[in-house]
């Protein structure tokens, strides 16, 4: 009797089933595809109330812009925000993923979440892949200890600093804060370096280009400008638009009217014991 | 060569006042040999849900199964539609589920939200979303999609101009791809 499979929904995490059969065609020479990069300029620093993040908002596939005004910064707490560089479904994936436990381990203890909290977190779950979960990350937050400022590299080790730079862009971006950067900086001052080191990031780097979006993050507050800057405006639309003067020639058309919702009708009477 | 180039594959969405459309190709090929010029790539999942999936057929079609599947197990315990955001999100997560050994297909995602509000959205191999306001392409023939989309596109479109345009961005576009082609098929919603 031939055996059914059943596909069940997954109890969660990583399911391997097709690896044999794409190990099979890689021997084959039929190459995997190349996955969504965000090539990418992510900075943060710590100013003298909290944190501010910066990131550009270019998405690759390979040569190609694949999104020109995706979102970097993602939401880990109502504190705590992460930018992320590298596999853009390893980076949404695993920021998604920590942010819900995040909020699990809020309900359990009933506090507001640690910065340290969500470092540890990402750290095990990117060492425990060693590395295949290409996800590199910039975590800012302020908590009841403080700002903090961290960065995750894809195979787990993290640093602690007082401005950082991460992605293709990184070194472009570090050039301006390492010249500019001092201790005690206000928030004006802090956002204007911060566009400061993502414009130097778009204009250098090519995996890094669009807009700035900035997440400025303080004590019980946080303001999130997407779309801050938009340095790169599409100044070349044409205003006639497109007028198309050989008509697509139809072969066939089906015109389906979507089917009206029924009104349920309550009443009727009670079921028979 | 590629995975996604065995195939071969078309397929473009775009966003219209009140409206969506989404556009594919009808070739299926073998590497270079045509086997069929009627192949079906967009699907319905419900009146107002249609997902269009680029890439290696058999995935596609596998995958189709799977999310068929688990929008009928839906509706049984929601007693409604999913709406396309939410469709979007489980696409993501079957695809993610898959990271080290995935399906080789791209999803594109069309549907009409609350209200009728459009929304379109396409996605890697690794459930990857990128979300956009006005069009969105995959396929072999996604670079020069990308090119003719960009220029060809309007925003609030009413239908018959959106028909227009999708269409002869696409034809533009798989005319110069070797591995798409023989005509279209256009769903406006």
């Amino acid at each position: 009797m031939a055996k059914v499979e059943v596909d069940v929904p997954p109890k969660g995490g990583f399911s391997f089933d097709l690896c044999r059969r794409n190990d099979m065609l890689s021997k084959k020479g039929i190459n995997p595809p190349s996955y969504l990069k965000t090539g990418t300029t992510i900075v943060g620093l710590i100013f003298q109330d909290g944190v501010i993040l910066g990131a550009d908002t270019r998405a690759t596939e390979g040569p190609i812009v694949a999104d020109k005004n995706c979102e970097k910064i993602h939401y880990m707490a109502p504190n705590i925000y992460c930018c992320g560089a590298g596999t853009a479904a390893d980076t949404e994936a695993v920021t998604d993923t920590i942010s819900s436990q995040l909020k699990l381990h809020r309900y359990h203890t009933g506090r507001e979440s640690r910065v340290v909290t969500a470092l540890t977190l990402l750290k095990s779950h990117l060492f425990r892949y060693q590395g295949h979960v290409s996800a590199a990350l910039v975590l800012g937050g302020v908590d009841v200890t403080g700002p903090h400022l961290h960065t995750i590299y894809p195979h787990g080790s993290t640093d602690t600093l007082p401005f950082a730079t991460m992605g293709s862009g990184s070194l472009a971006a570090m050039a301006v804060f390492e010249s500019k950067y001092h201790e005690g900086l206000s928030k004006d001052e802090g956002v204007k370096l911060v566009c400061e080191a993502i414009c130097s990031g778009i204009f250098n780097d090519l995996g890094s280009g669009s807009n700035v979006d900035i997440c400025v993050i303080t004590k019980g507050q946080k303001e999130y400008l997407r779309n801050h800057l938009l340095p790169n405006p599409r100044t070349y639309v044409s205003s006639k638009g497109y007028s198309f003067t050989k008509k697509t020639e139809v072969l066939l058309t089906k015109i389906t009217p979507l089917k009206e919702l029924v009104d349920v009708i309550e009443g009727g009477d009670a079921m028979e014991e | 060569m590629s995975i996604f180039e065995y195939n071969g594959s078309a397929l473009v969405a775009m966003v219209g006042k009140n409206c969506f459309a989404i556009a594919s190709d009808r070739r299926l090929g073998v590497q270079l040999q045509t086997v069929a010029t009627d192949f079906q790539r967009i699907f319905k999942i419900h009146d107002k849900l249609f997902v269009g999936l680029a890439g290696l057929a058999t995935d596609a079609q596998t995958l189709y199964q799977r999310l068929v599947f688990r929008h009928k197990l839906y509706q049984l315990r929601e007693e409604r539609d999913m709406k396309p955001e939410t469709f979007a999100s489980l696409v993501s997560a079957i695809l993610y589920e898959k990271r080290f050994g995935p399906y080789f297909c791209q999803p594109v995602i069309a549907g009409l939200g609350d209200e009728d509000k459009p929304f379109i959205c396409t996605m890697d191999s690794i459930g990857a979303k990128e979300l956009a306001k006005d069009f969105v392409v995959a396929g072999t023939a996604s670079e020069s999609l990308y090119g003719a989309c960009e220029s060809m596109f309007k925003p609030d479109m009413e239908p018959e101009e959106l028909f227009e345009t999708i269409s002869q961005a696409l034809l533009s576009s798989v005319d110069r791809d070797c591995l798409s082609g023989w005509g279209g098929h256009v769903y406006v919603v």
